[in-house]
Order: C-alpha cells, then structure tokens, then sequence
C-alpha cells in the first residue's frame, strides 16, 4: 500500500513534475523523491512571548515531530522548504537544544534547501542545507512568494490559504493547497500558524476570475473543492 | 422573620424618622434589624423577595452612620461604602433610587457611579478623591484594587452592599468579587458586608461567602430574611386546543395568552431562548387587533433598541413585552401586573423571581400564567407549581473557585503594590469559594501568571510578574499592566456579528446601508449560506451576505417562513430538583387528575403500552421503527447531561459493532438508533444493559472523547482569555491586522499534545465538566439506577418516546463527522465536472 494519503488519483500537474499533494499539507514527486513543505514558521511561541503572550513553548517541537513523521513516511530524497522555516531572523538562536538536535536529524535524513521567506530572509548557511532565494527544478520554479507576473510555473507558499465551505448547518475551515495549471501555493505547515481565506482578494492577482482549485486537509484525507462550494470569512 | 433580635435598642436619628413619617411610612422591622447588625459591626444577609425595601435597609446602616458626622469630618471622610451590582444599569438606577432620600432629609453626602461608561477623567479622580458611597461593578472594583494606591484609598471602607448576589455568586464573576471582597478584608479589617439576596435554597453559602474564612470554624454573616408578603396566584394556562407531543412554540396557546394581556394593564411574556422571543412576539402581533402596544426584548438586540422598550415600560406606555432573562434581574421597570412564562420553567427558583416581577406592591399577590409547550412541559409545569407552593428553592450550589480567575486576581495584586506568595495564599483562602485551594494549585497558578507555567522554562526572560530581593511579586512591565486593565473581567462573549439591513449590488456584492437590528453569535452567521431565512428582531429576514464583521440581511417578503429555526440563545437545561418531582408525578397516578386531561391519557396510554417507571427508576425502552433499532431512556436530568449521556453511549454500542447510527434528546428523555436490532442483542444476553449504564463510562470512554471536541477547546478558549494567556479582542482591532494572537484552538491541540497535565487544561476541564456536560449530574444519576434499571422490549414506539423521537431535525446531530460534509462537497465537485 502506498504511504500516501491521497489516492494516486489527485495529481497536480506542472511544468513537468507531477505532484501529489498530501493530508499532512505537504506535496511530494514520487519520482524524484521530492518533498516540499512551507511556512513552518518555527519559534513563533517564544517570539510571541517576547510581546507579551506566553503561549505553550511547544511549537518548534510540535512542529518538528510533526515533519519527522512525514519524513519517515515518505522517506524523501529532496526536501524543499518553501520559506519562512522560522517565524523571525533570531528564531534559530532561541531553540533549545532538543529542537536543534530534532531538526538536525530530519536534515540528515534528505537534502535540504532552505527558500528564503520574508519573516526569515537569511536562513542560517551552517546548517548543512543549501540556502537560496529560488530554485527552478523541471521548469518549476520554487520560492517563498508567489510572483503575480511570473515567467514560469511556480510552487509557492507565503500567503498560508485555508478554505471553508458550510453545509448543514456547519461551517467547516481548513487548510489547503490552491492550484491552477501553472501554480500551487502550500498550506502552511507550521503548528502556530493561521490562514487566509482562499476567497480573499490578497489572492485575487494571482488567480484572476478566481479560477483555481483547493483541496482541503481535514485529518488524515483531503479532498478536492471547487470554488463554487467555497464561502469567505 | 427568621429571628427576631432585639430591636427596641435601635433608635432612627429624628432626621430618618420625620423623613419616613412625612412619607407615611414605618421603618421595616428588617430595616432595623439590619441597622441593630451593622451598629454591632456585623455583617449580614438579607434575603427578601421583590418589593421589601431591600434597597433602602442595605444603605439605611451607611446613611445613618454618615448623618452622625460633622460638616468637616465629613469633608474628611473618604470611601465610606461600597455597592456592587451585576449590571450596571442597575447600579445607575440605584444611585437615582438613593437621590431621593438623601436629598429630602438634606444629608450632604455624595454618591457617585463608576462602570465602564464613566469617563476616564472621573474615574481618575474617583481614585484620588473618593464619593462617600461609590455604586460599581466587581470588574471596576478589581480595577481599583489594581491601582497602586489602592490601600489609601480603602482604609477607612466601612460597608460593602453586595446586591442580587444570589445571581453574582454562580458565575466566575462571583469568584472574581470573592477574591476582591478577600483583599477588602484585609485592607479594611474592620469591614462590615451586607448582602441582599433572592429567596436561595442555601442562604448559608450567602453567609460564608460574605466573611473572611479562616482555618478555624468561622462565624458565617448573620441571616434576616423576610417571607414573600402575599401569595402568588398562579395558574396553569388551559388552552381549548390539545397539547402537542412535542415542540417548544406554544403555538396553541397564543390567543389565551392575548387574551390575558388584554385582561391587565402590563404584562411581562418570560420565555426560555430567543428564537422562542422571536417567535411569541410574531404570533402575538398577528393577532393584535386592538393594536396593542407590545415589545420585544432580548440579549442580541440593540442596545439602543432595548433601552427604548425599557423607557417605554417604565414610563407606563406599554401593554407587555415578550423577553428572555434579560429582564431577569431586579431592575424595577415598572407597573407589572402579570407575569406569563412560556414553555417549561425549568427551575423553580427562576421561575419564583420571574413571577417576583408582577406587582412590586410588597402585600398584594403576585399574578402569574404558566404555558406548557407540550405534554412534557405540562408535567414540569405542575411539578414547579407543587414547588413554589411549598417554598422550595433549587438554586445552585456553591462554586468552587475557577483557576484562571485566581491567576487574573494574581496580576491585579502585582499590579497593586505587590505581594509575599505567603500572604496572598492565605488572603485567598479567606475567600469562601478559594477556602479549600491547595497551595500547590496556587503555587501553580501564581507560576502561570508569571511565564505561563511550562515544564519548559523557556520563558524567564518574558516573565510578566518578578520576585524582587525583598520576595515580594511585582508587575514586571508596564505592557503587563497595560495588558491586564485590558483584559479585565469574567465575561468571555462569543465574537458577536451585527446584523444589518442592506441589499446586494448588481456586482453581486453586498451594499451597505440600513439600520442595524441587532447582534448574533458568529458561529450562527458561520452557518447560514445565501437566501437562508430566519426571525429576528421580530421579522423574517433573508440572508444576503457578509461584510467584514457585519451580516448583511434583507427583509424576506411576505408569507416565507423561516427556514433556519435554530437562533437558540440561552436554554436553561431542568434543575435537578424539578426532575425529581416529575418523575414522582410520573409514578404516582393520582396527581394525573392536576394535568390537561390529554396528558393524563397519554400518560395511561404508555402504562397500557409499556410501563412507567417507580421514583427512582430508569427506564428503557427497545423497538425497530423502519429500517433501524431504536432504544429509549427516560433520566429526566437535562439536556447537557442527556447529550453527554447519548454522545457516551454511542461510543460504547459502536465498540460492540451495534452500528449506532445517530441520537436526539430533550430534557427527559434520550433515543439512540442503530442499523443492528438492539432488542435481539439484549434478549440473547450480547448486550448487557447494566454493562451499557455502568458508571465507569465516565473513566477512559469520556476522556478519550472530551480530549477532541469542540466542548474542551470552546472552554479552553474562555480560560485563555479569563487568565490572561490570549488578550481579549477588541473591536476594531481585527480589522489592522496587527494582532499577536493564534487561534486558541492551535494552542490546546500544542499544549494537549506536550503538557497534557498543564494548569489551564485543568481549569478548562473543571468549566467543560460544570457547565457544558453536566457530569457530576450524570454521575449522580448513574450511581442512582444502579440496580434500578426496568428494560421493556416493545414491538412498536412507545407514547413517551414519540415525544422524544419529534426532536429529530430540531436539534442538530451532535458531533456530525466534519469529513461527512467534505466529501459530500468533493461529490458536489464531481457533479459540477460531469454536469
């Protein structure tokens, strides 16, 4: 059995890569090995903490644990982080030294390149991961923010979608990819962070008419929405 | 009277005695008896129903005392006494009320109100130049006793009236005030506290709550209570059409209740929720002939709105007002000569202080109408009768103190001028609903308020209250104090969106415009899509979209009936109390006679179809019906612990692969469904109905269910933001996008995940368990059939369980998988694609 958690069926094809977005909120390219994730926006805790709110500290490692069991899961080759790996420049001086030992054995198990993102422009160059601000793989180009004029197909995150529809009385919001042929943005991965309705009009440049797709993560499944099902905030 | 001290000893000042004569009056015997207390530095309970002069004997002891001091003492005097209401109309409306006496005996002394309307500027000043008698709320108190110079500014406090506090004492509200009145006490030893209640069942609660407790057996506060004057006329209302099964409209009944507005000069309409306010006011007005001025007033309506109808009743121009409990409290609106409650009283209790509202003339009797809905309602109807007959009380019990309003009260005092942990412990446990608090929960609670009490001391440099050299805790920041003025207070509402009359542009946009009409809680506006109708404020009214934090409606055109019935703000579950004494009606045949004679038929025809249970006995019914198998319990102990109970029960029949499909229940009753024939399993021993019941559900079962739903995170989130761990959002502020917050949700599944034994899960636990489960209630009932289970197998639906059946589709199915719903708009999908 495939350790997917989506049938074979839902695939999102760009560029040349075919890629298989997971219930976990991060895509794969089986082919390669390829795993992309984004927005883990670690030590968003204790940067919270230091105006104020002192939420529970347990966010880095939340957020690792949950990393480590995709990893082990789909046992990539290439992990790609799509930015934002830290929720400020000094978030990696402030993890603990558990942490730090966490996420260096989640950095042996693949090749890692760290994008770049706006909360973390210069992701720490000692890690053993290669740092960039983009990277272009099978005429797909990764980086943090999605490009509104872009000159190719691009897998982004930055913007953290989340979708909702309502239905008997309920209203259910989760995180999402969103998609149309040449472009995927990724749910954000991170255990603090929160979204942006898909129906925003921060989104609107990106995806004009509002013509893409979400596929929603609710546990362990995901499933296809159009927008049509789709309700704002 | 309770006791009759000797009075004869007090002796009125001349001013107070010309001043009652000129007015025809005699001073009460409880207003001496008060006065008699509080010149022997007594504190004391008053415990009177409406109408007494409850008022006028908690301020007479203050006003006497102040009328001995000369014009310059008094200039001296400062704070002399304090008044806390629960709302602070009400404390506005005292403070005129006081105007009068004060002014006509020409007493120089000054009153003033401070709420949360008072304008900063005189808030600061009433801190440096105090009134003698300052009226206020326990959230400005607190306010107060945050302020550094706080200990000045209460020395010399004699008196603190505390009014309604039968309603203050049941809430966390009443938890904050308990710790307040704690540092009052130490501040002010020789305080005296008068307390002015409602008829209670336990006034000895009252007493404790009132005095600083200590180790050693203390001396409640002293009990003068006044029994009610006259006896209340209340009646059953006879309608000429039958009682239905079920259903909460009280459709029938709508002309006999017309007719008896008609018949009085003001009447007050009680119902339980506000769909139910809604829906009376409606059916009313269809029959307003004579055009009669009637109101409608609720929680989410305008507050503009509501203060109209208010003025309009107390300046007489009213005929009735249909209403929730927001009128429940003892503001006197003025000349009421009835008082009708709609559907099931619910507790006997709320119903006497209901009735309380008609006729504020102390010795004639109150005149009431009770409604029953359905034939179940029509059975509590009687038992709350039989109750207000004998006095009988089912108020709650005492609270036990609630952990994230200790660590609020524990930043206030850092904010204050500092503590020794030491002192403040024991200053705590002077408070009675903190009396038996563990050092070892306040020594948590205090490392909370500090860095958030993680095993993971990762936040010592964020700490917002430090121990200096001396050990005293001081606030660290001036942001930590900034951010605990803000966050003030016990009262979490949910995030409330407006509802305002518009239209939508070609664009397909909203278009902003009318009027607004009122207030709904976001998770009702969450679950409305485009062209859904619903009542309120009075009308149909069509959803049309939202905008920002505004929902955008639309007035339905005439003749569409509403199709979201579910605006169900507000439902009282049944006091146990009241349960008890059904169940006993239900036992005993000879009370069936009291009932509509088409409950006492529905009632026999169940003991000819199946049986009706003793006192003290569970029964259980099985039948197939269609396709499915159904099985029937009759607890009668409310909704919250019946949903508990269902929600339990599934899981426990899903484990037994019985296929359990789905269950309803109301306040006496639950059904559970299921795809295999329950009846077969339990004849042929595979399911043990004492196995099912036993009480050992309440272990792993309801844990491993309460961990994941939304019940844990909805308390957790108010603990969150009571504690001060998530700052209160304030409006406007959503709207800058600036906000350090992460939805509360994220952080319970975070903190569930790594510190499962945390303080505020523990607190959150505390308020699921109390408030929204009811599992002491469900635990008590399922010690109590132990044994007493009787199973009926039927072939066919039994009368009372039809009533529970009818229940389906007006209540939501509890916990519907969210994944359900997905892959039903995946389907959707589909068919767009192929279609």
């Amino acid at each position: 059995m495939s350790p997917l958690t989506n049938s074979q069926s839902t695939v999102l094809s760009i560029g040349r890569l075919s890629m298989i977005p997971d219930a976990a909120g991060v895509l794969f390219e089986p082919d390669e090995r390829l795993l992309i994730v984004s927005d883990l926006h670690l030590e968003k805790g204790s940067s919270l903490a230091r105006r104020g709110a002192l939420l529970p500290p347990y966010d880095t490692r939340d957020t690792l644990n949950k990393l480590s069991a995709v990893i082990h899961r789909l046992m990539p080759k290439t992990l790609i982080a799509l930015g934002d790996t830290w929720h400020d420049g000094n978030g990696p001086s402030r993890m603990n030294d558990d942490d730090h030992q966490l996420f260096a054995s989640l950095r042996r198990k693949a090749d890692w390149i760290l994008i770049a993102g706006n909360h973390d422009p210069n992701p720490p160059q000692d890690l053993g991961a290669m740092v960039l601000d983009e990277i272009t793989i099978g005429e797909v180009t990764f980086r943090h923010e999605p490009l509104i004029k872009k000159q190719s197909s691009e897998i982004a995150g930055h913007l953290h979608p989340v979708a909702k529809i309502r239905a008997r009385g309920r209203s259910i919001r989760r995180k999402c990819f969103m998609s149309d042929s040449d472009r995927v943005i990724l749910p954000a991965f991170g255990s603090y962070t929160g979204g942006l309705n898909v129906l925003d009009s921060a989104f609107n440049p990106l995806f004009p008419n509002r013509d893409f797709l979400t596929h929603m993560i609710s546990s362990n499944e995901i499933f296809a929405i159009g927008r049509h099902s789709l309700v704002g905030d | 009277m309770s006791r009759a001290p000797n009075i004869s000893s007090v002796v009125l000042p001349e001013t107070f005695n010309s001043w009652f004569a000129t007015r025809g009056w005699q001073p009460r015997t409880h207003q001496l008896e008060l006065l008699h207390n509080a010149l022997k530095g007594r504190s004391t309970l008053l415990v009177a129903p409406t109408g007494a002069g409850k008022t006028l004997a908690g301020f007479l002891p203050t006003l006497v005392d102040l009328s001995t001091l000369t014009p310059s003492a008094l200039k001296k005097r400062g704070l002399h006494t304090l008044y806390i209401s629960p709302l602070k109309a009400l404390a506005v409306d005292i403070a005129r009320n006081l105007e009068t006496p004060v002014t006509e005996m020409g007493l120089p002394f000054t009153i003033e109100t401070r709420t949360g309307d008072t304008p900063a500027h005189k808030r600061a000043r009433q801190a440096e130049r105090p009134p003698h008698i300052l009226l206020t709320t326990p959230e400005q108190l607190a306010l107060l006793l945050a302020h550094r110079n706080a200990h000045e500014l209460f020395a010399n406090l004699k008196t603190v009236i505390l009014d309604e506090l039968h309603a203050l004492v049941t809430s966390k509200r009443g938890d904050l005030l308990s710790l307040d009145l704690a540092r009052l006490h130490r501040l002010a030893p020789s305080l005296i506290t008068i307390g002015l209640s409602a008829t209670v069942r336990e006034p000895i609660a009252l007493q404790r709550y009132l005095v600083a407790q200590s180790h050693a057996p203390t001396d409640p506060a002293e009990l003068i209570s006044v029994l009610g004057g006259a006896k209340a006329k209340i009646g059953i209302l006879k309608s000429s059409k039958r009682l239905p099964l079920a259903g909460h409209t009280a459709l029938a009944s709508m002309p006999e209740i017309y007719k008896a507005i008609l018949a009085h000069r003001m009447t007050l309409v009680f119902v339980n929720t506000r769909m139910q306010a809604e829906f009376v006011f409606q059916e009313l007005w269809k029959r307003n002939d004579g055009s009669l001025p009637i109101a409608l007033h609720h929680g989410s309506l305008d507050v503009g709105q509501r203060r109209k109808v208010e003025a309009a009743m107390v300046s007489g121009k009213l005929r009735a007002i249909v209403c929730t409990a927001t009128l429940d409290l003892g503001i006197d609106w003025g000349d009421v000569d009835l008082v009708v409650n709609v559907g099931a009283p619910k507790g006997a209790s709320r119903l006497m202080q209901r009735i309380g509202r008609s006729n504020h003339r102390f010795d004639e009797p109150s005149e009431a109408l009770l409604v029953p809905a359905n034939r179940f309602e029509a059975l509590e109807c009687q038992a709350a009768l039989g109750a207000v007959e004998a006095a009988a009380q089912d108020t709650p019990d005492a609270r036990i103190g609630a952990l994230d309003v200790l660590a609020q009260h524990i930043l206030g005092m850092a904010c204050a001028d500092g503590f020794k942990p030491d002192d403040l412990y024991r200053e705590i446990c002077t408070a009675s609903p903190y009396s038996t608090l563990s050092r070892e929960d306040f020594d948590r609670t205090l490392d909370f308020a500090a860095t958030g009490g993680y095993s993971l001391r990762a936040y010592e440099h964020f700490a917002k209250i430090k121990q200096s050299s001396d050990g005293i805790w001081r606030i660290a920041t001036p942001r930590a104090a900034q951010q605990y003025r803000m966050n003030i207070g016990t009262i979490v509402e949910a995030t409330m969106l407006k509802v305002r009359l518009g239209r939508m542009t070609k664009a397909g946009t909203p278009a902003r415009g009318g009027r607004v009409l009122g207030e709904v809680e976001d998770y009702f506006a969450e679950g409305l899509v485009f062209g859904d109708t619903f009542i309120f404020a009075g009308e149909v009214l069509r959803f049309e979209g939202l905008i920002g934090n505004e929902v955008i409606v639309a007035r339905a055109s005439k003749g569409v009936d509403p199709k979201i019935p579910a605006y169900a703000g507000g439902k009282f579950p049944l006091s146990t109390f009241l349960a008890e004494r059904v169940r006993a009606m239900l036992a005993d045949e000879k009370t069936w006679k009291l009932l509509p004679t088409e409950v006492g038929e529905w009632l026999q025809w169940q003991k000819e179809k199946s049986i009706l249970p003793k006192a003290g006995e569970l029964l259980i019914e099985s039948f197939p019906s269609g396709d499915r198998y159904y099985l029937a319990l009759y607890p009668f102990e409310g909704r919250l612990a019946h949903q508990t109970l269902g929600v339990l029960l599934t899981k426990r029949l899903e484990r037994l692969r019985m296929k359990p499909l789905g269950f309803v229940c109301n306040d006496y009753g639950i059904c559970i469904w299921a795809a295999r024939d329950l009846g077969e399993a339990i004849a042929n021993g595979r399911l043990s109905l004492d196995t099912l019941l036993d009480e050992d559900m309440l272990g792993d079962d309801l844990e491993e269910w309460l961990a994941e739903s939304s019940i844990m995170k909805r308390a957790f989130r108010y603990c969150a933001v009571i504690s001060g761990l998530i700052e209160r959002r304030h409006p406007g502020q959503e709207k800058s996008g600036k906000q350090v917050t992460v939805s509360t949700d994220l952080v319970y599944d975070v903190l569930r995940r790594h510190e499962p034994d945390h303080i505020l899960l523990k607190a959150a636990r505390a308020d699921a368990a109390l408030g929204l489960l009811d599992l002491k209630r469900l635990g008590d009932m399922l010690k109590r059939i132990n044994g007493h289970l009787i199973y009926r197998a039927l072939e066919k639906v039994s009368p009372l369980s039809v009533a529970v059946l009818l229940e389906i589709g007006r209540e939501a199915v509890y916990g519907e998988a969210a994944e359900d719903i997905l892959a039903d708009a995946e389907q959707s999908l589909l068919s767009e694609a192929i279609g």
